[in-house]
C-alpha cells in the first residue's frame, strides 16, 4: 500500500532528526583526518569535536545548539501521487520537528525582530524543488545550516576581463576575514556563473557534494584541489586557534555565464556539516539515512 | 586537566595565560545579545540585576531547552559567536564583577583592555560541541529573564568538567586571537598573489 500523507511527514521529521542528530560519514572521517593531521589546541578541540559527534549520535541530541535554518532540496516525480501537497508537507514537518525533536526556533521576522517560535515564515523554510518527468518518487535532502558560518559567504557579479581569479581572490580574502568565526574546520562551496543567485545556489548546493569527491570537469577539479592548498595556506586552523586544517574540502559548481558577466558566490559551512536523505521509492517504500553524497 | 572552581578569585585569573585549557567546576549563567543589552541598561538606570555575578561566569550561548515534568532541561547548548558581545562586554565586566567570559571565535579591544584592568579572561568551548557540553551540565539551577525567549534568557547552569576550555584573552593585555589574525593578515597577500601563478583559468 502507498504511505499516507502522515506517514511521509512522520519520515520527514525523522529525517530532520538523523540530520541534527549523526555527522555524515564522510564529514566525521575528513575530522578524523584531521585529527591525526594536527597537534596542540588544534589537536585538542578536533578531539572535542569528536567526541562530540559520538556523543550525540549515541545519545541522539542535536549535535550542535544551532539547529539552523532548514533548507530542503527536493526531487520529486511529477506522478508523485501528493504533489500538490508537497508544501504543506514541507511546512508541518518543519513546525513539528521544531516541537518534537526539538529544534531550536531560528526563524526572525527581519521587521519586528519577532521569532516564529516554528522556524517557519517568509520564504522559510527554503525549498528548493527539481521535477522528475513520469516518475512517483520523492527524494529530500534536508540541510540545516547554522548561521555562525555564513559569515564570509558573499555574492558578486565580475566582468569575464576580472576573470575566475578574481573570483578566487575574492574567496580567499572572505575566509582570511571571517572564517575564524565560523567554526573551521570549514567545507568551502564556489558558485560560477549564470546570474548572481544561480551562482549562490550552487554555491549552497557544492555542499551536499561528498567530501573529497572532484568536480567531473577536469579543469575545475585542478582548481577546487589548488584552491584547498592554498586556503589551508592561511593557517586558520580548528576554531581558529592555527593549525594546518582550516577548510576540509572544497567544492566548485559552474553555469554558463552571459557574455557580459561572471557571477561568483562563496558559501561556507562549519566542520558540522549536517545533512540527511528521504526517500520514497516509486512502489512507496520508504527511507532515511544520514546524507554522504550518495541517494539511496 | 586543569580544573577551576566557582566563584573565581583573582589569584585563579592571574594564573592563566593565552592557550591555557582549562575545565569549570561550579555555576555557570548564560547571556546573548539581547541579556547584554538589557543588563546595561539596568546598570545605566540603577536598577538591581537579578543574580550577583560578581565572580561568576557567563557563557555566550542560546540553548534549546525544555520543560519535562515542571523541571527544566537543556536540549543542547553550546556557544554562539562573542564578536556580537563586543560592544557591550567591556562594561559588561567592570559593572558586574565576573571572571571568566565563555564563547566562540574573536571579541576585540574593548574586552581585552577590561579583563586586564577588571582581572578577567575570555576563554572559548569548541563551537558547535552541544552534545558534550549538555553531558556536563549537571542541572538547571534557575533561569531569570525568559520573557527574552529561550536563547536569549539567563539560564543558571550547574557544570561539572566543563571545557575544553581554552583561554583566549588573558588578564595580562594578550588576544590570542589577534596574535592569529595579524599572523594570517601577513600571509593573506603572499597567498593571494598565488592565485595569479597557479591558476590557470
Amino acid at each position: 500500500m502507498y504511505p499516507s500523507i502522515e506517514s511521509i511527514e512522520k519520515a520527514l521529521i525523522k529525517a530532520i532528526e538523523t540530520a541534527v542528530v549523526e555527522l555524515p560519514s564522510d564529514v566525521r572521517e575528513y575530522l578524523e583526518k584531521a585529527y591525526h593531521k594536527e597537534e596542540g589546541l588544534a589537536k585538542a578541540i578536533l578531539k572535542s569535536i569528536l567526541d562530540n559527534v559520538k556523543v550525540a549520535s549515541e545519545e541522539r541530541t542535536p549535535l550542535c545548539q544551532d539547529t539552523g535554518l532548514l533548507s530542503y532540496y527536493v526531487r520529486v516525480g511529477t506522478k508523485f501521487p501528493y504533489i500538490d501537497h508537497i508544501y504543506e508537507i514541507l511546512r508541518n514537518a518543519t513546525i513539528r520537528a521544531t516541537k518534537e525533536i526539538p529544534l531550536r526556533p531560528n526563524a526572525v521576522n527581519v521587521v519586528n525582530n519577532v521569532n516564529s517560535g516554528d522556524n517557519t515564515g517568509y520564504y522559510v523554510p527554503i525549498i528548493d524543488i527539481e521535477l522528475i518527468p513520469n516518475s512517483r518518487s520523492l527524494e529530500v535532502i534536508v540541510m540545516p545550516k547554522g548561521g555562525g558560518s555564513e559569515s564570509p559567504s558573499i555574492s558578486k557579479v565580475l566582468t569575464p576581463a576580472q576573470g575566475i581569479k578574481e573570483a578566487m581572490r575574492i574567496v580567499i580574502k572572505q575566509i582570511a576575514m571571517y572564517a575564524i568565526n565560523s567554526c573551521p574546520p570549514i567545507v568551502v562551496g564556489i558558485g560560477i556563473g549564470g546570474t548572481f543567485d544561480c551562482a549562490s545556489q550552487l554555491a549552497r548546493k557544492a555542499l551536499l557534494r561528498r567530501l573529497g569527491r572532484r568536480s567531473s570537469i577536469k579543469e575545475i577539479a585542478e582548481l577546487e584541489v589548488t584552491m584547498l592548498n592554498l586556503i589551508n595556506e592561511l593557517g586558520i586552523g580548528v576554531q581558529g586557534v592555527g593549525g594546518r586544517v582550516t577548510a576540509l574540502d572544497v567544492h566548485i559548481e559552474i553555469a554558463h555565464r552571459h557574455p557580459a558577466t561572471l557571477a561568483m558566490a562563496l558559501c561556507v559551512s562549519c566542520w558540522a556539516l549536517r545533512r540527511a536523505i528521504m526517500k520514497v521509492n516509486e512502489d512507496g517504500e520508504i527511507k532515511i539515512s544520514s546524507y554522504s553524497g550518495d541517494t539511496i | 586537566m586543569r580544573i577551576i572552581c566557582t566563584p573565581i578569585k583573582d589569584d585563579d585569573v592571574l594564573s592563566l595565560h593565552v592557550g591555557d585549557i582549562v575545565y569549570l567546576k561550579g555555576k555557570i549563567v548564560t547571556a546573548r545579545d539581547a541579556a547584554h543589552r538589557r543588563a546595561l541598561e539596568y546598570i545605566k538606570s540603577g536598577k538591581k540585576l537579578p543574580l550577583d555575578l560578581r565572580g561568576m561566569v557567563i557563557m555566550h550561548a542560546g540553548p534549546v531547552a525544555m520543560r519535562r515534568n515542571g523541571q527544566w532541561e537543556i536540549v543542547a547548548i553550546g556557544p554562539t559567536s562573542s564578536y556580537r558581545m563586543e560592544p557591550y562586554e567591556g562594561e559588561f565586566i567592570k559593572a558586574t564583577g565576573i571572571k571568566m567570559i565563555i564563547g566562540k571565535g574573536m571579541m576585540g579591544n574593548k574586552t581585552t583592555k577590561a579583563c586586564s584592568k577588571y582581572k578577567a579572561i575570555y576563554a572559548i568551548y569548541p563551537g558547535g560541541a552541544a552534545a558534550i557540553a549538555k553531558k556536563n551540565i549537571v542541572r538547571v539551577i534557575d533561569v531569570k529573564w525568559l520573557d527574552l525567549g529561550i536563547p536569549e534568557a539567563m539560564w543558571i547552569l550547574e557544570v561539572n568538567n566543563f571545557g575544553p576550555l581554552i583561554v583566549m584573552i588573558d588578564a595580562y593585555g594578550r588576544n590570542y586571537y589577534n596574535e592569529i589574525m595579524k599572523h594570517i593578515m601577513k600571509h593573506t597577500n603572499r597567498i593571494i598573489n598565488k592565485v595569479d601563478k597557479e591558476i590557470n583559468l
